[in-house]
């Protein structure tokens, strides 16, 4: 399936099915990643919950340095 | 002590974390400083190389508050949008409201900012906007519930110094909450005059980590806020014409 990752399109496996999953996919370590699912913003629990569809919109931040 | 919504600190120096040289160097100024509170900014990751090295890795998180900004924001919609997205992380309730209205001078929109500080403190955070100097908009601040008021000393990263010291007075003495001199700040004079006229805390981010020796700098700014706010507290005299230091008695001539 194509997902909207942070504006890009991505192609993914079908086998990821959950937030959690696509970010083991992308094997990100952050443990303070903040992920936007269609416009829901997710609390860590429920990136295993969050179920991913064909055409899905994703946005994944983390903390920068900033004044 | 600084008090924040019931938090308390013993800095009164707020430090940005944007712009050092590198890691090192800014958890060094970190730790030289004496902060309890470290700014920070929410971005977008680069998921195709999502492990470089990230500022909050080697800083002790038990030691310090974060206090997420909501930079790139140009909307009270953005803002709160940005503070949701922090608040997700789950290590940090504070938010730095910062809404750029003019992407010259850098200088706030106090209109989305009022407007975005409404809604966070109904929202349930601890809502600190950054403001210019104004002595109403900072009391419509303090008025709609901000935690405290971060009023500009001069536009962000100016480096100018305290450009209004008479609106910034005006500022700290109306108001019931803490006021930080957030922006602009160059050199430790600039701090401690801040502290001198009666500012609850100063926020600085490039006068350190832009100084020639950040790590150095990250000191002279500590010590300069706190010998402002003994100052302040010890109370100056009045500007006024000379007089004698020495008895004018008794003078063997």
């Amino acid at each position: 399936m194509r997902i909207l990752i942070n504006g890009n399109h991505i192609d993914i496996p079908e086998q990821v099915e959950t937030v959690e999953q696509l970010s083991a996919h992308l094997q990100i370590a952050n443990p303070h990643m903040i992920v936007e699912h269609n416009g829901d913003i997710l609390t860590k629990s429920a990136h295993s919950t969050a179920k991913l569809a064909d055409g899905d919109k994703v946005e994944m931040v983390q903390f920068v340095g900033g004044g | 002590m600084l008090e924040i919504n019931g938090q308390t600190f013993n800095s009164r120096l707020l430090l940005g974390t944007g712009k050092y040289a590198n890691l090192d160097i800014q958890n060094e100024a970190v730790e030289v400083s004496g902060s309890e509170i470290l700014t920070f900014a929410v971005r977008r990751m680069d998921i195709h190389n999502p492990n470089d090295q990230n500022f909050l890795e080697a800083l002790n998180l038990e030691k310090v508050s974060l206090l997420p900004n909501t930079s790139g924001a140009k909307t009270a919609k953005d803002a709160v949008r940005i503070a949701k997205l922090a608040r997700a992380s789950g290590i940090c309730d504070m938010i730095k409201v910062e809404i750029i209205g003019c992407t010259k001078t850098l200088l706030p929109d106090p209109m989305e900012t009022l407007k975005a500080t409404e809604e966070l403190v109904k929202e349930g955070f601890t809502v600190l906007p950054y403001t210019s100097d104004d002595v109403v908009l900072a009391r419509r601040l303090e008025e709609a519930g901000a935690h405290a008021v971060m009023p500009g000393a001069s536009p962000i990263g100016s480096g100018q110094g305290i450009l209004n010291p008479t609106n910034l007075f005006h500022i700290i003495d109306q108001a019931n909450v803490p006021i930080i001199v957030d922006a602009g700040i160059g050199s430790p004079a600039d701090a401690a005059l801040a502290m001198e006229l009666g500012a609850d805390a100063v926020l600085l981010n490039t006068a350190v980590s832009s100084a020639v020796d950040p790590v150095k700098m990250a000191k002279a700014m500590k010590l300069a806020i706190e010998a402002g706010r003994l100052g302040y507290e010890a109370g100056r005299i009045p500007r006024r014409t000379a007089t004698a230091s020495s008895p004018t008695e008794n003078i063997s001539i």
